[in-house]
């Protein structure tokens, strides 16, 4: 057994980061508020490693199937017997995977930050809201309890929110900050009614307890809820798709993804972080560490199949439609996420069936390095262009090769071009969908191709094509605090893949050889690289195909431009028939009948105590008339009344 | 000439009480109002002394009624001359009438 102390201590540490750095940073800590805080995560990722060598080779495995562990819980607030909220430590295989993987994030975004928000006035801040988001993220991977991981939920979101909103002073940050919260928070009304409807059947809010008792057909906590139904849908398929609506918010799945692409008003370190490796595949952890009971629901899983294919389809379209390279990347981001949704979709419980479940796992794994990689790599190009957009870029492989390579490295492992990390997880989640859901499996191959094509949109925008105008005197590539991350990751997304990732985490616990066919992978490969030569065909040098292709589909491309035109639906809905039909009655009730009964008390206390205060008129002797008549009434009622 | 009964001492202490309550509205000036006050005290003080004489003559309770009600007449006293020193030396008068800041 690791000790309890130094899990524990894996989450503390960023806390401990976050409060000394919060409440002194800005006035003790301002220059080495970055030390600080990569040190103490530096000590987390240590400890983080440790507990997963720990767990995989030594203590997790029991008969060759991995135990879900729980060295750690203390009833925190308990509602009736056996329905509690405990603040506890589970560790399995996918939240100590968790754990590596966002220390290991974290733990190069904080140092590549080191040299990007150098000279930032509120670099303390930062640092102390980057520590407050490792925090929560790794709370809510390590969560014993339902209750505990939507504590986290929130306030991984509020940190989000923090970092999203860090550049304060500019009004699209702020809308950024406050669509991505009330977003997310509008979904996670959803998971927390799962939540309710889940724990009412189970009568527990405990994980483990939880899934056992709604996973076992005989228990009479898993008839009640499939026995219970609500216009024709079983309780436990509510409970589950209300969860999954959580979870689809966090993960910025269709059609609540509307806040992702605009989170990357935030720095983007803080994006790398927040918005492409950890938070936003806490969705797809919630569904994973759920997956059991998701899999006795076929709707649900139906839904989480739907949503995901969907999601990963639509959002590779109009990625490749962005000039923004940050919004290709998050659009990027929540097609790949879409992946891993619909692999646990369309996965089986235990065995071969369960391959979907370790794909997604896998795919969320490297995905993260990759994913991660790209944005560092994008920040290095904003750090030396000072803009977004991919038209002042070009022909920068000369000047920042480190970052050229690296991102070379990424692109292709996100193409899945073997043998980069992303083939072996895009493959396993493809072969996983073909066997089980053949529909789904064209829908994919056709997104890989499409994600193939804009990542190298994107790649030969920056670094080749022509030659972008640089203006000013230019500092280098960032130093090495920005390259060291960049390397690191590299060599992530290069080797991620050869890591034999069904023996550790797995749908049953039990290890799953993965069947590898090379005929099967002809087919994702090389439509994968037919997207790599259309995006150097059409970007490479600097020519007027793109546009021209743009005219001549130009009512489809405007629409793709303007993502399906799904903010303008929104606006539309909330402006025109939330404010006409909801907003303003609501207002003018509030207005004329809440404000009215108020006014009215108001007035009439004021009426009263016009008319009566000439009573307390500061002469003693009329005072003591009044209490002379007083007594003579109550001497009065004394004599003649109740006698 | 008849023994003074009962009767005519509550008749006295009923005068002594109505002459100090109607010295205490009338009169503007505090001392005589603390006058008037000390007239209702000793009209109360002779009501003790004739219920105890005449209704429970073995009983001393009235009595210690009554150098209680002394006893508490002189503090009272002390006090009031106090305030009525202080009044005034901030108003320059004692007319019940100058006091009348602390109202609405």
């Amino acid at each position: 057994m690791p000790h309890v102390i130094s899990i524990a201590l894996i989450p503390l540490l960023p806390l401990v980061g976050f409060i000394l750095l919060g409440l002194f940073g800005r006035k003790y800590f301002n220059k080495s508020a970055g030390f600080i805080g990569t040190f103490l995560l530096l000590v987390s990722t240590a400890l983080a490693l440790y507990t997963a060598y720990q767990y995989f080779f030594d203590i997790g495995k029991v008969n060759g199937i991995y135990q879900k562990l729980v060295p750690f819980k203390f009833t925190w607030l308990e509602f009736s017997k056996g329905v509690s909220i405990d603040m506890g430590i589970m560790l399995d295989p996918i939240s100590v995977m968790m754990l590596v993987v966002v220390t290991i994030v974290s733990l190069m975004v904080h140092i590549y930050s080191l040299a990007y928000m150098k000279g930032e006035a509120r670099f303390a801040t930062y640092y102390a809201f980057l520590g407050l988001f490792t925090f929560s993220m790794l709370g809510l991977v390590i969560s014993s309890n339902i209750f505990q991981m939507y504590i986290f939920w929130e306030l991984v979101g509020v940190s989000s929110f923090l970092l999203i909103g860090y550049y304060y002073d500019k009004p699209s940050a702020v809308a950024a900050c406050k669509k991505a919260f009330i977003v997310t928070r509008f979904a996670d009304l959803g998971f927390l009614i799962g939540i309710l409807v889940l724990s009412f059947y189970a009568h527990t809010l405990d994980f483990n307890t939880l899934i056992e008792r709604l996973t076992s057909p005989a228990s009479n906590e898993f008839k009640a809820a499939v026995g219970a139904s609500f216009i024709g849908i079983t309780a436990l398929t509510w409970g589950l798709v209300l969860v999954f609506i959580g979870g689809a918010g966090k993960s910025a799945m269709l059609p609540l993804h509307i806040w992702l692409p605009d989170a990357m008003e935030g720095p983007t370190p803080v994006s790398a972080l927040i918005h492409a490796a950890t938070m936003v595949v806490a969705g797809v952890f919630l569904v994973a560490r759920l997956f059991p009971v998701f899999s006795m629901s076929a709707p649900a899983l139906y839904v989480v199949t739907f949503v995901g294919v969907t999601s990963a389809l639509f959002a590779a379209i109009i990625a490749c439609t962005q000039t923004d390279i940050k919004r290709v990347l998050a659009y990027s981001t929540m097609s790949q996420i879409g992946f891993m949704m619909f692999a646990l979709g369309i996965s089986g419980l235990g065995g071969e069936n369960g391959l979907g479940y370790t794909a997604s796992m896998f795919h969320l794994f490297t995905h993260a390095m990759f994913k991660a990689l790209l944005f560092l790599g994008a920040g290095a190009v904003i750090h030396y262009i000072h803009s977004n957009e991919m038209k002042d870029m070009g022909g920068l492989r000369k000047y920042l090769p480190i970052t050229h390579i690296s991102f070379l490295i990424a692109c292709l492992a996100i193409s899945g071009v073997p043998p980069f990390a992303g083939f072996f997880s895009k493959e396993e989640i493809l072969l996983a969908a073909y066997h089980h859901n053949p529909a789904v499996y064209w829908i994919a191959l056709l997104t890989s191709g499409l994600t193939a094509f804009y990542m190298f949109r994107l790649y030969f925008s920056i670094f080749w094509g022509k030659q972008a105008h640089l203006h000013g005197e230019h500092h280098g590539e960032g130093g090495f605090a920005m390259m060291l991350p960049l390397l690191l990751l590299a060599v992530g997304a290069v080797l991620a893949g050869f890591i034999p990732f069904g023996h550790f985490v797995s749908s049953d616990g039990a290890a799953l050889e993965s069947h590898f066919h090379w005929q099967f992978s002809v087919a994702p490969v090389l439509i994968g690289l037919l997207g790599i030569f259309v995006a150097m065909w059409l970007y490479k040098k600097e020519n007027d195909k793109p546009a021209k292709m743009a005219a001549s589909l130009n009512g489809i491309y405007q629409t793709i431009y303007h993502k399906f035109y799904f903010d303008e639906l929104y606006i539309f809905i909330t402006k025109k028939i939330l404010f006409n039909l909801i907003g303003r009655p609501a207002a003018w009730f509030d207005k004329n009948v809440v404000d009215g009964v108020m006014n009215l008390t108001g007035n009439t206390t004021q009426l009263i105590s016009e008319k009566i205060k000439g009573y307390q008129s500061g002469k003693v002797q009329q005072y003591a008339l009044y209490f002379l008549l007083g007594i003579i009434g109550i001497a009065a009622l004394f004599i003649y009344v109740w006698k | 000439m008849p023994e003074p009964g009962l009767y005519h001492l509550l008749f006295i202490s009923a005068a002594l009480f109505f002459i100090g309550m109607f010295g205490f509205f009338t009169r503007r000036n505090l001392v005589t109002m603390l006058m008037s006050i000390e007239l209702i005290l000793n009209s109360v003080n002779i009501n003790f002394i004739a219920f105890n004489k005449y209704l429970w003559p073995n009983k001393m309770d009235g009595l210690f009624f009554v150098i209680f009600v002394i006893a508490i007449a002189a503090a009272e006293a002390a006090v009031a001359i106090a305030i009525i020193i202080n009044l005034y030396r901030s108003h320059g008068s004692i007319d019940v009438e100058k006091a009348e800041e602390l109202k609405y």
